[in-house]
């Protein structure tokens, strides 16, 4: 029960790119087209789960271990950018029909700043192993979800009259706070919820 | 044509000036501009930051392998933030508890690892410096700028000195995650409004 709560609460209350505002340069970057945008969603859910996977073990059995948690940064990108390189080397030898799909996604994750916030968030909130692999898990499909949604928007700007200024970025930025507003609807669900089911 | 040292720094101002020139960074520009000194903070933060990593990342580019560069920038980068992050828990404490998970992002900021790919893997080093402290200053300008508007018509302050008239109403919209998409897209617009080559 407590993990449906979890899951309301990463994916529509607290919406890492929405609420949070974690990952906003692939964002508005990668969101032109449905196929690409639904790809990269993809790539961020497999990189975020299994990038927190690792830092968590390495935060709480290494840094923890040496006391050098104000190391953690330096750490967590490195850990990031080599886990990225090894699942690009590893999609590539053995399967690639996935590689193809998500491989030009793999090494602009790197930058993606809702990978290292996550994998940061976690260890702030003090979540234990399940919860932050279930958080990891909730949080990337919530980033999916709004960008294939964003993204089935932007592709109708093609064929709409937008004015000279506001053409691109601009109208993006304001389409993207219409989406946070709908979003923003969800607020208080997790506590309703939290009270319906904890009981 | 090769610019002058100084036309290196004042392009940041306006040429190149990010996030709006430029568009990367978004994520600190959209979230921690809910207060102007959170803005200021951050920006000056950044700024410390592009210095020093394009200052060392000038320097050693002719050391660095081409293969692994990407990999190497983010080391250096990551050493500065931490650096920032300390210096900022030890004395600007009230600052970096508000900033919280955004001060170790500043590693992922693409504004930083972008002028380190674009700029100073090519220039010198007193170029190299020139151009981040422009870029990092052009950056602190306007997260000012957007902070300070949402801040205004958030919560009537500025610098958290009231400024409105007393019977003001403040609309929270604009301090919430769809306030600063708003205005930064709003923003945008209105500066493309001034042609790119005045």
């Amino acid at each position: 029960m407590e993990y449906i709560v979890l899951a309301v609460n990463a994916i529509l209350v607290k919406n890492i790119l929405l609420a949070q505002y974690l990952g906003n340069c692939p964002f508005m970057g990668v969101s032109k087209k449905t196929d690409t945008a639904a790809g990269m969603g993809m790539a961020v859910i497999f990189v975020m789960t299994f990038a927190t996977f690792i830092t968590w073990f390495v935060h709480h059995y290494f840094l923890v271990a040496f006391e050098i948690e104000y190391l953690q940064t330096i750490v967590f990108i490195l850990v990031i950018a080599s886990l990225v390189q090894l699942i690009e080397m590893f999609l590539k030898k053995s399967v690639p029909a996935l590689y193809r799909s998500l491989g030009i996604f793999l090494p602009l994750i790197t930058t993606n700043c809702a990978i290292l916030g996550v994998a940061v968030l976690v260890i702030t909130k003090d979540f234990s192993f399940i919860q932050s692999i279930l958080y990891a898990l909730f949080s990337g499909i919530g980033y999916a979800l709004a960008l294939v949604i964003f993204a089935s928007i932007r592709e109708r700007f093609e064929i709409s009259h937008i004015p000279a200024a506001f053409r691109d970025t601009s109208i993006a930025l304001i389409t993207a706070g219409i989406i946070a507003m709908a979003f923003y609807g969800f607020k208080g669900l997790d506590t309703s919820l939290k009270s319906i089911l904890l009981k | 044509m090769k610019k002058s040292i100084a036309q290196e720094f004042f392009k940041g101002f306006w040429e190149v000036l990010p996030p709006f020139r430029l568009v990367l960074g978004l994520c600190p520009t959209l979230a921690i501009t809910t207060l102007a000194e959170n803005g200021m903070g951050m920006g000056i933060a950044t700024t410390f930051v592009l210095f020093f990593s394009n200052i060392i990342i000038a320097s050693l580019k002719n050391i660095i392998p081409k293969k692994v560069r990407i990999a190497s920038y983010i080391v250096i980068i990551a050493t500065f933030v931490v650096i920032v992050e300390l210096v900022m828990k030890a004395y600007f404490f009230p600052i970096s508890q508000k900033l919280g998970l955004f001060i170790p992002l500043i590693v992922v900021n693409c504004i930083i690892l972008g002028r380190a790919e674009a700029f100073a893997s090519k220039n010198s080093v007193i170029r190299s410096a020139a151009d981040g402290l422009g870029v990092g200053l052009g950056f602190t300008m306007s997260l000012v700028l957007i902070s300070s508007l949402r801040e205004l018509l958030g919560r009537g302050t500025v610098f958290g000195v009231g400024v409105m008239w007393s019977g003001f109403e403040p609309f929270g919209f604009m301090v919430e995650a769809p306030g600063a998409f708003v205005c930064l897209g709003m923003i945008l617009a209105l500066i493309n409004l001034v042609p790119k080559k005045a």
